[in-house]
């Protein structure tokens, strides 16, 4: 579709920054300097941006994700080089790997995850703070890959998985786009979270007392 | 290596505790007795080899005895290497623990308790070491099942468990 764009007024954009200099109060009894009728109603036009809370907050969060510093194998080594210069997943306010799962909001899963890892695992995952988002990362923890034995545990098991990333392990820019399939999930449909998903509705952690 | 003399020289000195000895390829293997296990290692300690370099199972599945312990031992002076290899039978896999005479088969004998079941008697600490502490079985025996589970796709998506339908 395309816009048609009225060409902007230079009138109105004169008038407007000739009253922010002077401010309101000197504007003195020249008329020519007020915005009045249309011009001022193209004024309003040109600046104010509509929309509503939900989007501007998907907005915020799918651009600021901080993943858990939570390495688990060799995909763990992929994952540290999405922050490094080559692919530099800071473009997209990513790269603030927090120490601890109460700072975090998406959990990467690098790696495989043992019968004996997978209580812990679930554990930091319970520990982040909702709105949160988990990444399965490589064909380990997904669906085992070559390590399919009695001693794994695919993530599906115990966990909500957001995005798949398979691969053995993925290259970088596989987790990147990994990560930017999360960004436009969280942006368009928000509401696929992992509670939608596993009908899991009023099971929001209460505090004791609360 | 021991030479292949040498080895028989070891073995006469040891005596009824050495049922058979080994030598393949520039290795030394004394197959003993498993109750003498304790006394054959602490003379060969005397003899130089005072270094436990590993200790490790085998599952000679369908053999019997079927579970086979070795301890691989070293003599750092001459670089020295030797092998001392005993059989259990799978119905009562029990041995003396060799923990205190060697501190390393500490955590050694546990991963063999937990990968083949072979019970070390006098052990400070005998708990499964890798798998969590509440398995059952002992993976590594050859009779174990290799495990794990149908990969889910999206064509059996609702036919495994665990999975919303």
């Amino acid at each position: 579709m395309e816009i048609k764009r009225e060409p902007v007024n230079l009138r109105v954009r004169d008038l407007n920054s000739r009253q922010l200099l002077r401010g309101s109060e000197v504007l003195g009894p020249n008329p020519s300097s007020h915005l009045e009728g249309s011009d001022f109603e193209r004024h309003v036009e040109e600046s104010v941006l509509t929309t509503t809370l939900d989007k501007a907050v998907a907005w915020a969060r799918s651009n600021s994700f901080f993943p858990a510093t939570f390495g688990l194998a060799c995909c763990a080594i992929e994952m540290m080089s999405i922050v490094a210069a080559r692919v530099d997943v800071a473009r997209f306010g990513f790269e603030a790997f927090r120490a601890s799962p109460r700072q975090a909001d998406l959990l990467i899963l690098s790696g495989r995850v043992s019968i004996k890892m997978a209580p812990i695992v679930r554990r930091i995952y319970d520990q982040m703070l909702e709105p949160k988002w988990a990444i399965s990362m490589g064909a380990c923890c997904s669906s085992m890959g070559v390590f399919n034995n009695y001693a794994l545990v695919p993530a599906d098991k115990f966990m909500p998985i957001d995005v798949h990333v398979p691969g053995c392990p993925p290259r970088p820019e596989a987790l990147m786009h990994g990560v930017l399939k999360l960004r436009k999930m969280v942006q368009e449909d928000p509401d696929m979270g992992w509670r939608e998903r596993y009908d899991a509705r009023g099971t929001e952690e209460v505090l004791p007392g609360a | 290596m021991p030479d292949a003399t040498g080895l028989e020289l070891i073995a006469q000195e040891l005596g009824d505790a050495v049922l058979d000895t080994v030598f393949f390829r520039g290795r030394g293997t004394l197959n003993v007795e498993p109750t003498r296990i304790a006394a054959v290692l602490e003379h060969l300690r005397e003899r130089g080899y005072s270094f436990m370099a590993s200790l490790h199972g085998v599952d000679h599945y369908p053999e019997e005895p079927r579970l086979g312990v070795v301890y691989e031992l070293l003599d750092m002076q001459r670089v020295d290497r030797i092998t001392v290899k005993l059989r259990l039978h799978s119905a009562a896999p029990e041995i003396d623990s060799v923990t205190n005479a060697w501190p390393t088969a500490d955590h050694q004998e546990r991963e063999v308790y937990d990968m083949f079941g072979v019970v070390f008697g006098g052990h400070p600490d005998l708990r499964r070491i890798l798998m969590p502490e509440d398995y059952e079985g002992h993976p590594q025996r050859r009779d174990f099942p290799v495990g794990g589970e149908p990969v889910i796709f999206t064509f059996n998506e609702g036919q495994s468990r665990g999975m919303p339908q």
